[in-house]
């Protein structure tokens, strides 16, 4: 009965998510497909966070490499989207080994601050290597041409896009959820629960966590390749350490515990951004606020609470 | 040979002004087990409070020195008793995020108090010109820095291993049940910790004033850099924190002047360096991994 409901929601969310281009306007298209780009970089960076407990401070460096790479296929090489897509996974993949090499090893400490300094290190690379990154200014200027597998659409018409967008992160999603739900996800959850328990049952702790780390840069880096034809450009602002802290932001708003959480926290974030910088430019003032409120006092998020809640009405 | 004596003293003042800000925030963790990310927008809040005290109110950079700590100070006792004492007793990841949080606040709050363009401060007129030195003229400015970060780093020595309340503080660091047991106010330790090195947060701010501009990204500059010095260090060492701060000093100091276009990348390497051979830092506990 339980899982019946929560179905039909899903089916209704997932209708309406497709509609979205025939019902709303286009601003709206644009404010979806931003939450569901950010949606998936924070849920990447959950599978770390939420389910292994590595607090990561360095993310964006992941989600930036992504859409340097889209930029720079793009711009130099013209390929079809979709090639675009898998060359970004598989250099973030690569940047995710080699910082993840040397950061999951340490404790939750020192693995913050050192994802946070490699972070800026990929940042001061992206802003200092002027003859390939352009700079500050970032790489602009490319036009999206094919999708690939055949298929032909015109990538600048923003509902064609968002539908790109959303067929591409359903996908991303499912592939994460199974991984989530699998042995594997399970022993990443034990691991944040209590690594030395999990180290004395005979299994490696620090490769796991590496194989994780990899797996959720992965991610971030396809979201990256997602978000850079959105935005038009690829500026060091993607790689810099107040991007890395927006997936944290949205993990923790929507409930760090929960698949959905991250997806949930990305919609809330970036509604209320659009509705407060209307009224006011202070919002990393209110978001200050809020995010102070949820770690004291709602640690489970909005999703947490909401069934929270749910339970005690049913009761 | 002038060039590379320059470098040298430049390197120092940036690195004891660099100790002055990171041995705040390894005070903080050492004793109460906290990340505080809010540090450089503590530090931050320094300069801006000293910039008001000078050019709107007319008071001289002394009076600032000593005034603007102080009140960043008693902002600290605020923070701590209103947001901080829910999370002490929680994991490590929760005390990073509510300071980051308190990040988010200050810093918006100082832009819509002073806006976001760039301040000047100046510095005190006995302060403003150049002596000769080892060859090569040096401004007194950066002498002055060198001079107070010694002084400070001998006052915090003294504190930590001559004085009672020193030894109060590594006492609730070690074992704070126990220090309770031995009728000690822990609850006071630990707002006076964290208002102290807010303290010495703003006290850097208040120094680095007249040294660079004044804009609301500054704090995010320096708890890179703090972050960098703890990391080389060893996070809780206060040694670390001095070797740690001299190391990123000399990076930069020698950085800047013959590797300008990859200046911004050396600190970095310079870490990951430091890590690939001591994962805890140069002084950090072996315990930590």
């Amino acid at each position: 009965m339980k899982t019946k409901v929560l179905m039909a929601i899903l089916a209704v969310v997932i209708a309406g998510l497709i509609a979205v281009p025939w019902i709303a306007s286009y601003f709206y298209v644009f404010i979806f497909t931003e939450i569901l780009i950010l949606g998936l970089f924070a849920a990447s960076f959950n599978l770390i966070f939420g389910y292994t407990g590595m607090l990561s401070f360095g993310h964006a460096a992941f989600f930036g490499i992504g859409s340097y790479a889209t930029a720079l296929v793009l711009i130099h090489l013209e390929w079809p989207f979709l090639a675009c897509l898998l060359v970004s996974m598989g250099a973030s993949a690569l940047l995710a080994l080699v910082i993840g090499f040397m950061s999951v090893r340490l404790n939750e400490v020192y693995f913050a601050m050192l994802t946070l300094a490699f972070g800026m290190m990929v940042f001061a690379i992206a802003y200092q290597w002027r003859s390939v990154t352009n700079g500050s200014d970032g790489l602009a200027g490319f036009t999206l041409g094919s999708f690939g597998l055949g298929l032909d659409l015109t990538l600048a018409n923003p509902s064609v896009y968002y539908h790109v967008v959303l067929a591409i992160v359903a996908i991303a999603s499912v592939v994460l959820y199974v991984i989530c739900r699998s042995s594997f996800g399970m022993i990443l959850k034990a691991i944040r629960q209590n690594p030395e328990r999990v180290s004395f049952a005979g299994l490696n702790v620090r490769t796991y966590r590496l194989v994780a780390f990899v797996i959720a840069g992965t991610f971030a880096g396809l979201a990256g390749g997602l978000i850079a034809p959105f935005l038009r450009v690829a500026s060091p602002e993607l790689l810099h350490w107040s991007m890395s802290a927006e997936p944290i932001l949205m993990a923790i708003l929507g409930g760090t515990g929960f698949f959905l959480g991250p997806f949930i926290g990305s919609a809330a974030f970036v509604l209320l951004e659009t509705w407060i910088t209307t009224y006011t430019e202070s919002w990393m003032l209110v978001l200050g606020i809020i995010l102070a409120m949820m770690v004291i006092f709602f640690r489970k998020g909005l999703l947490g609470t909401a069934i929270d809640w749910w339970m005690e009405v049913k009761k | 040979m002038s060039g590379i004596g320059a470098a040298l003293l430049n390197s120092l003042d940036i690195g004891l002004l660099l100790f002055i800000i990171a041995v705040g925030l390894n005070i903080v963790f050492g004793v109460l087990n906290i990340i505080n990310f809010a540090h450089g927008a503590l530090y931050m809040l320094g300069a801006y409070l000293a910039f008001t005290l000078i050019n709107i109110a007319g008071m001289p950079f002394w009076a600032a020195l000593l005034l603007a700590p102080v009140g960043v100070a008693i902002l600290a006792v605020v923070i701590d008793r209103v947001l901080l004492r829910f999370i002490y007793s929680r994991d490590v990841a929760d005390s990073l995020l509510l300071t980051f949080a308190i990040l988010l606040i200050i810093n918006e709050s100082v832009r819509m108090i002073w806006g976001s363009g760039i301040h000047v401060v100046q510095p005190p007129d006995l302060l403003s010109g150049s002596v000769r030195l080892l060859g090569s003229s040096v401004a007194t400015y950066s002498l002055f820095v060198i001079v107070i970060g010694l002084l400070l780093l001998a006052g915090l020595w003294y504190l930590f291993n001559r004085t009672r309340v020193g030894r109060i503080m590594r006492a609730a660091a070690l074992d704070r049940d126990m220090a309770e047991a031995l009728c000690i106010n822990t609850r006071l330790v630990v707002t006076g910790v964290f208002a102290f090195g807010a303290w010495l947060a703003a006290v850097g701010g208040v120094m680095a004033a007249p040294m660079r501009a004044l804009d609301p990204g500054m704090g995010d500059k320096i708890i890179i850099e703090s972050f960098i010095v703890v990391v080389i260090g060893g996070l809780g060492s206060f040694p670390g924190a001095l070797f740690g701060a001299i190391i990123l000093g000399l990076i930069h100091g020698f950085g800047g002047r013959y590797l300008p276009e990859v200046n911004l990348l050396l600190p970095f390497v310079g870490m990951a360096l430091v890590l690939l051979f001591k994962p805890n830092g140069i002084m950090g506990k072996g315990a930590n991994a």
